[in-house]
Formats: structure tokens, sequence, C-alpha cells
């Protein structure tokens, strides 16, 4: 029984783990629009999610073939990450688009609220359902 | 908790910032300088910024901003002709700072910007992080 109710709870919490992962990538873009050569970096939500939950088809998670591979920390495999393509180059090598970022931080921001509130709404069913009322 | 490390992101950000526009009110306090402490002209300053390194055991983390020191303006000093002055040369020039005011205005408004950017990042994850707290209740 236990295991079930967690089960129905780890699809929304690696998505709420990797908006997070994601914030934070994004949160580093935009505290490096000032840094020249700093390139920016993002990652396919759907894709780092896919290989999270196992749904992928091909793995996109790195495999250690020599017991002196490490391996990464995060729920996020690092071969996901990509620097972004620029629509226009600043002249110091930095490729942050600020009103980019700024758009992807809030639709970030939205989603990871709405996976909460999915969560909650799991979480109060099994409540209501332990509670029986 | 990767909305953890957003803290430390967006705060080597708003640090660096900060020096950023220290510098330029310096400079700005300084553009009619005729001389600084050591005698010489006072010389503009910029702030230089780095991306940190990436922790190579933690390669999906974002990374924070770092100053990696202050330079100084190699520009000629500007030269006001001054005679009465007693700064001045035998050919009746001021030896000024070399501070371009306008572009420590445009310093200032886009360190300004960054900065309040980084207060809204850091803003919205407290947001984020207090929303998930109360996850349950």
């Amino acid at each position: 029984m236990l295991p079930a109710l967690q089960q129905m709870l780890d699809f929304q919490t690696t998505a709420l783990k990797l908006r997070a992962e994601r914030q934070s990538v994004l949160a580093s873009n935009i505290a490096n629009a000032d840094t020249p050569n700093y390139k920016a970096r993002d990652f396919d939500f759907r894709t780092a999610l896919e290989s999270a939950t196992g749904s992928a088809t091909a793995s996109a998670a790195p495999v250690a073939t020599d017991p002196r591979h490490m391996t990464p920390k995060g729920s996020l495999a690092p071969t996901l990450l990509r620097y972004r393509v620029p629509q226009q180059m600043s002249i110091d090598g930095n490729s942050v688009e600020l009103d980019g970022e700024t758009a992807q931080i809030s639709a970030n921001t939205v989603r990871y609220e709405a996976s909460l509130r999915f969560l909650n709404g799991q979480i109060k069913t099994i409540l209501s359902a332990i509670q029986g009322q | 908790m990767s909305l953890f490390k957003i803290f430390d992101i967006a705060g080597s950000a708003v640090q660096a910032q900060s020096m950023r526009l220290n510098t330029t009110a310096s400079n700005l306090a300084n553009a009619e300088s005729a001389v600084g402490p050591d005698g010489q002209p006072y010389r503009a300053r910029h702030v230089t910024f780095a991306a940190k390194m990436i922790d190579p055991a933690d390669p999906s983390a974002g990374t924070g901003v770092r100053v990696t020191g202050v330079v100084e303006d190699t520009t000629a000093a500007r030269k006001l002709l001054d005679p009465k002055n007693p700064l001045a040369d035998s050919e009746g020039y001021v030896t000024m700072s070399n501070v371009n005011v306008i572009e420590e205005m445009v310093n200032m408004i886009s360190a300004s910007r960054s900065y309040q950017n980084n207060i809204e990042i850091m803003n919205t994850s407290k947001n984020l992080l207090l929303k998930t707290l109360q996850l349950g209740s």
C-alpha cells in the first residue's frame, strides 16, 4: 500500500526537482548577464523529465564504464545541459539575452507552482483516503 | 536543494554588481578631481567579472559571478586649460582625471538594473521555497 502511495507522488516530485534545477540554471544565466565570455545554458525540460522518470527511449545519462568514473550528483544528467543559441551575440562574447531569460524564469516559476499544486492535491487525496472522511 | 543554490548564485551577482556600483560612484565622485592621493591624476577604475568555476562533481548546477579584480583605466588623462590653477603646468594645462562621465552613467544604470534583476530572482525563489514548505498543509 505505502509504496503505491509513494509512486503516486514520485512523478510530480521528480518534475518539481527538475523545475528547481532549471530555475538555478536560469538564475545563473541572469547572474552572469554582465560576465564577458559567459555562455548561457539551459536544458530541455521534456527530455530531462523523460530521462529522469525512465520513460525515454534512449537514456541521455552517461554510462560509467570504469570504476574511476564519477557519478554526478543532482537529478539532472549533465549531458542534457546545453548552450543556448543566441539570437544576437554580444561583442564581449556573452550569450545571455536578458529578456528571454526573464521570460523563461517566469514561465518556470509558474510551472514549478503548478507542479507544487498537483503534488498538494495528490497529498490531499491520500490524506482524505487515510482519514476516510 | 537547488533552490537554495539560487541564493548563492544571485547573491554573488548582487555582490559583484554592488562592487561595480561602488567603483562607478568613486569614478563619478572623482570625475573633476585633478590629483589623487598619490599625487598622480585620478584614474577611472573598472571591475572585471568572471563566471565562477563549475563544480565538477555537480556540473548541472548553476554558476555565480566573481569579481576578478579592479583595473585602472589607461586612457589618456583630460587636459584642462586653466593657467590660474596652482596645479597647472608650464603651458597652463591642468591634468584632470580620465573619467568618462557618460560611460560611468551608462555603467551605473546597467549595474543597478542587473542588481534589481538578481534581487527579483531571489524573491521569486524565496516565494517558491516558502510555498514548498507549506506542502501538504
